[in-house]
């Protein structure tokens, strides 16, 4: 009981709080929300409002991060929770233990707002969609790692195209930073470069399960991607704003797997089509082929053939005779003018000259041929070469041409 | 064989059909062709009988390079 006498601040504030918090139960408010913080260290600070008054809210972060949407100013919510009084200020304030949109409606709200202010800014353009590759090699999965729809994509890429690598990058795909996760693994996948086609889905849930794909951030990430994207987010409503900014949307993840490779038998049969025009095809030629071949052995030219031959060897025989009658000329002609030259030859030879008397001498010690008597001296000693042996002789006296013999 | 070279040798089979539907190739040009296309259908055939699919799982270390890792069975399915 509160007695009537004097009380520091924080008595009477505590006598305030303990009241409060012990006569108000745990109590659902409806409100609107605005000025909302979502401080860094998780906690969640806003205040509800009506037409005529306010109230301060605050939501720890381990309830904040059960919420699967993140509250926007103007949103109206149903919050859950308990009257206390924060007695550093001396403020009352709702601590909020569940958080819900509501109904429906004001979650569809929020969607609207961000499709239209996303298609204003041109996120969901046609032009800036890729194509999907026809042979991807490597497709990456964001999704769960333990819900249906890893297993239903990979069973049907299996079945329908096998040798598709599949890497999962596993993500969560509800609640508190479900859609970060989704866009840091969309962002990966861009980093790692390798794959050449990402799915990125979950199965079926209600509005608030599928909200993650709802979500600004993932948007963002989509379109900025460089490797095309299917979305496979299996929903209720219709689309989410994933299916909107992805560049191809399929209903089920099941969808996108089918959406995503060529079905092998299918590609059997083209493959055999195929080889059977390849093969209509070479036979086609062979057969022209042979009918040309046909074709030439009819033709006069082909028939007159053998003698076409013979005439050719007829000519080749006269023209070899001919060359050998050339040929015999030929050798005829240089055999005697070799002749002749022989007998030149033997005339000019020093050896003939011997043969009619003359000799040659050398003088000693250097054998050189004398031609001038003048190099001579008395004593000197020369060799005389003659037509048969030579001599050693002695200078006794030299003589020019005009001295007498 | 990687999915690519599928692509590779489905292209090169389209190609080879044209070239040969087309005609206007010596007999041996279209006997060579035909040998190719021979090889690149059977090993389009091949790789669809014989590919397996495989699930990897991708990992960024801290580094900021990225693993691959096996997945545990059930996940493969079939």
């Amino acid at each position: 009981m509160i007695e009537p006498r004097l009380y520091t601040v924080s008595e009477i504030t505590r006598h305030i709080k303990m009241l409060l918090e012990t006569s108000i139960p745990t109590i659902w408010v409806q409100g609107e929300v605005s000025n909302f913080t979502h401080h860094s260290s998780g906690h969640l600070y806003f205040t509800l409002k009506d037409e005529s008054s306010q109230l301060r809210c605050v939501m720890w972060r381990t309830e904040a991060g059960r919420l699967f949407f993140m509250p926007v100013n103007g949103m109206k919510v149903l919050a859950q929770g308990d009257i206390s009084l924060y007695e550093r200020s001396g403020q009352y304030q709702l601590v909020v233990r569940q958080l819900q949109p509501t109904g429906v409606g004001e979650l569809q709200l929020a969607f609207e707002r961000l499709k239209n202010r996303l298609r204003t800014e041109g996120l969901f353009d046609e032009r800036h969609k890729r194509s999907l590759p026809e042979y991807p090699e490597i497709i990456g999965v964001i999704t769960s790692p333990t819900g249906a729809a890893i297993r239903d994509i990979c069973n049907i890429i299996g079945r329908r195209f096998p040798g598709v690598q599949i890497i999962l990058r596993p993500v969560k795909v509800q609640g508190e930073g479900a859609a970060e996760e989704i866009a840091m693994a969309i962002d990966e996948f861009n980093e790692y470069e390798k794959a050449d086609l990402l799915i990125v889905g979950r199965g079926g849930g209600s509005i608030e399960e599928l909200w993650a794909f709802n979500e600004e951030t993932v948007a963002r990430a989509i379109y900025r991607s460089r490797i095309p994207i299917i979305s496979a987010v299996g929903h209720e409503i219709d689309f989410t704003i994933a299916d909107f900014v992805a560049d191809k949307r399929a209903p089920t993840p099941s969808a996108a797997a089918e959406l995503a490779v060529r079905d092998k038998g299918e590609l059997l049969k083209m493959v055999d089509f195929l080889y059977r025009r390849c093969t209509k095809a070479v036979q086609d030629r062979l057969r022209e082929a042979e009918a040309e071949l046909n074709d030439l052995r009819s033709s006069y030219l082909f028939q007159r053939f053998p003698d076409v031959i013979n005439q050719r060897w007829q000519r080749v025989d006269e023209l070899e005779r001919g060359l050998l009658r050339t040929f015999d000329r030929l050798v005829m002609g240089k055999t005697s003018a070799w002749k002749a030259a022989t007998g030149m030859l033997d005339a000019l030879s020093p050896l003939s000259a011997f043969r009619r008397g003359f000799s040659i001498c050398r003088k000693l010690p250097e054998m050189m041929i004398v031609r001038d008597s003048s190099v001579l001296a008395p004593k000197d000693q020369v060799r005389v070469r003659f037509h048969k042996g030579s001599a050693l002789c002695q200078v006794e006296l030299v003589e020019g041409d005009d001295e007498p013999q | 064989m990687a999915s690519k070279s599928f692509e590779d040798s489905l292209h090169r089979l389209e190609e080879i059909v044209r070239r040969l539907e087309t005609g206007d190739l010596s007999l041996e040009e279209s006997l060579n062709l035909f040998e190719e296309g021979v090889k690149a259908s059977r090993e389009c055939g091949q790789f669809l009988q014989q590919a397996k699919k495989r699930v990897l799982q991708l990992v960024k270390e801290s580094g900021g390079t990225f693993r691959l890792e096996m997945l545990e069975k059930d996940l493969q399915g079939e």
